[in-house]
């Protein structure tokens, strides 16, 4: 067991993401009550008091972000549910979008009451078939019952939701880029100031959230804000949806509360490393995290203050575990493949320097790397860092740094060599050969 | 530049028009993405009579619609084969057996990845995280995911798609 469950718990079963079990469960009595009993203001004050920070991988107090949009100001506002999972090794908003898409739901219509949000939006991947076939036939499930509509529950209270799909775009999980795309455009990103949250979505204000941290709105409005501040940790209160993968036994989605041994997690609860290996490094919240090696984990609580002291991040909660005898180079190989894919092609550090990235890393792993290579990956890196409009430049940069700085000398070895001092592995050898 | 002879695709308009209902008035242009899926849905790519017809029918400028044509990776604007296989090739899933699974693929069908074989029926891709990575690796074909592949599995699995 990994600690209190707030969202995962409930069994899943062939109807458990239908609306008649999510009521059976409690479900849209949170959102009845808010509308009939609460004043928009305090439903914001109480997502505030509860502390709870974004799941997206930034981890901003959600309650400071909402508290910019001002009830008063006469514009149309806007809120956007971040369902844009594209960190590779994150795979968790997925499993709420297929097994409580209603919980996401009943959260949203909270939201969209506590900002006065007439239009609300799930920007989701476009590969996702199977989640937005479940998360449209919920709204379509909403809408029958009176969740959404002219008249929410006849309370006069007024909402529309739109499941708007992506086409592919790694960037466009950067919230400037999202509403980008859904203003119909490619999703290149917007400079701040101004913030989304004063000129967002159509150039309204918009609070973009993480499908996560959004659904836990409806859980913190359920239990009360001091409730909720008893589950996790002070300064991380609330739980975490892991997913773990890579060379891991049980790989999946795990609810983890803050607060939880993070060696214990992996050693126990997802039974340890594939072929009985030992474990190399893990990528704590998505590949932009700084790995962490199997020393670095030991004694580390899974919490955002622990996992900054220990190097790294919570980030997307997007865990990848990493066998002894893994290739480090041939790795980050595949990392900085896609990073270059991926570049927008708006910022010309990102731009150009994504390419570099990538050529420098292929020539090292085919053989051809030259000296110098290494000292180059880490300047484009620390050069690349908070000169571009949003963040995947720093991500890519972060990444290579961080591996660099653990296994330089498999780097070394490999140009010096022309070889990989792990045969090139990705695999676990025993797994694959078998 | 496409025959000049396909079909037209504005039965879709009433679809559309319904689509609309659930946007805030005015914005018609959220609508670019939505309509170029569901026209390649049908006609299995976007062809140039598409882009005339959206210019008209959503008034947003034609240089907006090649935009998002070219960006979004998704979109086509060349048939694919009846099957696309678009084998992930991130992280997690070449920790799992990507590369071999991409090899054995592309020996079986004798193509390389971005080719369609001679008789049209597939077409092999590799895309960057499909965010599955607990069940890698994985293959779309076509909407569907298929997860924990390994090579029998995808033998079984082309077995079965004509």
């Amino acid at each position: 067991m990994t600690g209190r469950k707030l969202i995962m718990d409930f069994p899943v079963t062939a109807t458990s993401h239908l609306l008649p079990d999510y009521q059976a469960r409690g479900g849209y009595q949170a959102l009845r009550r808010v509308l009939t009993s609460l004043k928009p203001e305090d439903v914001t004050k109480e997502v505030t008091a509860s502390g709870m920070l974004g799941h997206g991988g930034a981890a901003f107090p959600v309650g400071r972000k909402w508290a910019v949009i001002k009830l008063d100001d006469g514009q149309p506002h806007y809120l956007c549910a971040n369902a844009d999972e594209g960190e590779p090794g994150t795979f968790k908003d997925r499993w709420i979008l297929e097994h409580s898409p209603h919980l996401l739901l009943e959260s949203m219509l909270i939201t969209c009451y506590a900002l006065q949000v007439r239009n609300c939006f799930v920007y989701i991947r476009g590969e996702f078939d199977q989640p937005y076939r479940r998360l449209q036939a919920a709204v379509e499930e909403a809408y029958a019952a009176g969740y959404f509509g002219e008249n929410v529950l006849g309370t006069g209270f007024a909402c529309d939701i739109v499941v708007y799909r992506g086409a592919g775009s790694y960037v466009c999980g950067e919230a400037s880029a999202l509403i980008t795309s859904i203003e119909g455009k490619k999703g290149y990103p917007r400079n701040r100031p101004p913030r989304l949250t004063v000129r967002g979505l159509y150039q309204r204000p918009t609070v973009i959230n993480n499908v996560e941290t959004l659904s836990n709105v409806a859980i913190i409005m359920r239990m009360g804000a001091e409730e909720f501040r008893k589950v996790g940790k002070p300064k991380s209160p609330g739980t975490q949806l892991v997913s773990i993968s890579g060379h891991v036994n049980r790989p999946g989605v795990y609810e983890v509360e803050y607060g939880y041994p993070l060696d214990k997690f992996i050693y126990e609860d997802c039974g340890g490393v594939l072929g009985g290996k030992g474990l190399k490094c893990i990528i704590p919240g998505g590949i932009s995290t700084k790995v962490m090696t199997a020393k670095d984990i030991e004694g580390v609580a899974y919490d955002h203050k622990a996992m900054e002291a220990a190097g790294s991040q919570v980030g997307s909660g997007g865990m990848v575990v990493i066998a002894e005898g893994t290739c480090m180079v041939r790795l980050l190989h595949v990392m900085l493949r896609f990073y270059h894919h991926e570049s927008c092609g708006q910022c010309t550090p990102c731009r150009e320097g994504m390419g570099w990235m990538h050529r420098i890393i292929e020539r090292i792993v085919k053989g051809d790397g030259r000296p110098g290579d290494i000292d180059a990956l880490v300047r484009i890196s620390n050069a690349n860092d908070g000169t571009t409009i949003c963040g995947m430049g720093d991500a890519a940069g972060f990444a290579t740094v961080g591996i660099i700085a653990k296994y330089r000398d498999e780097f070394e070895y490999y140009i010096a060599n022309k070889r990989s001092k792990c045969e090139g592995r990705l695999e676990v050898a025993e797994v694959a050969d078998a | 530049m496409n025959a000049p002879n396909l079909p037209s695709m504005k039965h879709l308009q009433p679809e559309f028009e319904a689509l609309k209902k659930r946007y805030p008035a005015g914005f018609d242009s959220s609508l670019t993405l939505p309509c170029l899926r569901r026209i390649q849905e049908v006609r299995g790519f976007v062809a140039d009579q598409d882009i005339d017809w959206l210019v008209e029918y959503l008034g947003v400028p034609r240089v907006q619609i090649e935009e998002v044509l070219t960006y979004y990776t998704q979109f086509r604007r060349q048939p694919v084969g009846r099957w696309h296989l678009q084998t992930c090739r991130n992280v997690s899933c070449s920790m799992r057996g990507a590369e071999r699974l991409i090899d054995h693929l592309s020996r079986k069908l004798g193509v390389k990845v971005g080719e369609t074989t001679a008789d049209g029926r597939f077409t092999l891709s590799v895309v960057e995280c499909l965010g599955s990575c607990g069940t890698a690796p994985v293959v779309m074909v076509n909407d569907t995911y298929h997860e924990n592949m390994d090579a029998a599995k995808i033998d079984a699995l082309l077995g079965e798609l004509k």
